[in-house]
């Protein structure tokens, strides 16, 4: 069942991947950029959707993952001396590895307090980065990190940006489908039942984090691409409450709602800061009128109605 | 198969299990009864490492699972179903029981097989053999109260026990729920040689399909024995029959 519906949305992707692809060929440089920005940020969400919508856990500091993904890669571009394309590989580990971490910290809590725990610790990461100076920078962050070539022009920047977010959106979409995923599910809709039929939940959980950390950090990768810099307000929690309202407004049990969600808040913050500096006020009235009207998000919102219209046919 | 002895648990004070004992034989079906309140769900819940016992001993095949956390005991072939509906909503009737069979065939770390392909027939089976077939691919959430107790108990079967429990599996059923359900239960006993441990308020039932029958008031064992013994007990007569205030104070 499952494998025919990927079949039927399968030409809808590769059809978008392709006008996505073409982007760079009739758009100025800073639409491409903020196409960029809006495909890392939704990659950033759809990881913490793995965990907030499909597993249930209460991540309430994800940007710490995706600053520390984005530190990881900058820091090894710029202290070591290596090969910068490690750097790639270093961050989102980092994150995954600091996932893990607070995952294992966190996770004999529940619910709520299993996300006040989070946020307090990920405000720690958020401290250590701030002030130490010597090492990343402080509150300037690290500004021109320099990028092989390849990737270093606004559309080499772009396709790397664009690829290895379809290449995760992928990975994480095969992972939500697995017997991983399943299990996951499971967990989020009755922890207690799942346990009794032979699942170690908590384990099930900390794998989980430590997924989405990595990819909350191949998130803050590619913004080091895309903006050569690096600054603490990445994992800011302000950051993070942004995420999690994109999950809501797009619909966090709708596999794609966190992209779409992104998408509105991306450039929500691009156009309306330039008419008001009180772009968050708009953004509440939106949210409020999301969770009034549209409980299960835009694209919650859209996946029913066309099934009641296929249902009347 | 199963030997509890001398199980406590308490609760602020309360003691809701306080001493309880029983023993189950392979292929038995045992119930177990009494009032409301007497402690027969925590006496679940402690079996089934739902909740850990303050003294006492669980037993299972030889081996002690006092105390072991509920996918342990599970593992070990202990399944059951739970008295208040407790079934995966946002999942459909299908993947219900699908996850659960995924997990007995230990595939849950399983990253990037799609679940889609994996363990199909096998649930299938499960779905025929307790009559859910027909809504299969329907939300578990839009269930009626009877298809989702059945639901339950397929949740249950999907990690292919030795050893059920069942936590009052008629509840709110209609007498025609009821029946079917009563010949499900038959079925895994002959067909499957499942060995039973449930607990029932309808004594009809009770007497029906149990080989034993163990009674428990205010969370002690107050006896244990056949239908017959359990019938003819005074004690049980004075528990059920409005005599308990002079019994038991």
């Amino acid at each position: 069942m499952n494998s025919s519906v990927f079949r039927r949305k399968l030409p809808w992707v590769i059809a978008a991947l392709v006008v996505l692809l073409c982007f760079p060929l009739f758009l100025d440089r800073f639409y491409v950029y903020l196409t960029a920005i809006i495909l890392l940020t939704g990659l950033c969400a759809t990881s913490l959707n793995f965990v907030l919508g499909y597993g249930g856990v209460f991540q309430f500091h994800h940007a710490v993952f995706y600053g520390v993904g984005a530190y990881g890669t900058a820091l090894m571009i710029t202290k070591s001396g290596l090969s910068p394309w490690l750097g790639f590989i270093v961050g989102p580990v980092a994150a995954a590895i600091v996932g893990l971490v607070i995952g294992v910290i966190c996770i004999r809590l529940s619910k709520l307090y299993f996300g006040m725990l989070q946020i307090s610790l990920g405000s720690l990461v958020w401290a250590i980065v701030y002030r130490w100076y010597s090492f990343t920078g402080g509150d300037d962050g690290i500004h021109g990190v320099p990028l092989p070539d390849i990737i270093s022009s606004s559309n080499g920047s772009y396709y790397f940006t664009l690829i290895v977010t379809a290449v995760s959106m992928f990975i994480l979409y095969r992972m939500i489908k697995s017997p991983f995923g399943s299990a996951l599910q499971g967990i989020r809709d009755n922890p207690v039942r799942s346990e009794m039929i032979g699942v170690n939940a908590k384990l099930q959980q900390l794998l989980a984090l430590s997924i989405a950390g990595f990819f909350g950090g191949v998130a803050g990768s590619l913004f080091v691409v895309v903006d050569n810099t690096v600054f603490p307000d990445m994992m800011f929690w302000t950051l993070s409450l942004e995420l999690i309202i994109m999950c809501l407004l797009g619909g966090w049990l709708s596999y794609l709602g966190p992209m779409v969600g992104a998408a509105v808040i991306v450039l929500l913050r691009t156009y309306v800061s330039g008419i008001t500096g009180y772009w968050a006020l708009v953004l509440g009235v939106i949210m409020m009128a999301v969770i009034f009207f549209l409980p299960n998000g835009v694209l919650g919102y859209l996946d029913r109605f066309v099934k009641k219209k296929v249902r009347n046919k | 198969m199963l030997e509890v002895t001398s199980l406590s648990k308490s609760f602020d004070g309360f003691k809701a299990v306080n001493n309880a004992s029983l023993s189950v034989k392979e292929g038995e079906v045992v119930a177990v009864i009494g009032p409301n309140g007497a402690g027969k769900t925590t006496l679940f819940n402690l079996i089934t490492g739902v909740l850990k016992p303050e003294s006492g001993k669980v037993v299972f095949k030889g081996e002690d699972i006092t105390g072991l956390p509920p996918y342990q005991v599970c593992r070990r072939g202990i399944s059951r179903s739970f008295q208040v509906v407790n079934v995966f909503p946002k999942l459909s009737v299908f993947e219900n029981v699908q996850v659960s069979v995924l997990s007995r065939q230990k595939r849950t770390w399983n990253l990037f097989t799609p679940s889609a392909k994996l363990a199909i027939a096998e649930t299938d089976r499960i779905l025929g053999d307790v009559g859910l077939m027909e809504i299969r691919d329907g939300t578990s959430a839009a269930l009626s109260h009877g298809e989702r107790k059945v639901l339950e108990i397929a949740i249950a079967l999907g990690g292919n026990p030795e050893f059920l429990i069942l936590d009052e599996p008629t509840a709110g059923m209609s007498p025609e729920e009821t029946t079917r359900c009563i010949d499900l239960i038959k079925q895994l006993k002959e067909k499957l040689g499942i060995t039973i441990l449930f607990c029932e308020h309808d004594m009809e039932i009770v007497f029906s399909i149990s080989d034993r029958i163990m009674v428990m008031v205010r969370g002690s064992t107050i006896i244990e024995g056949t239908c017959d013994d359990v019938r003819c007990c005074q004690e049980v007569q004075d528990a059920y029959l409005g005599g308990s205030d002079a019994c038991l104070t």
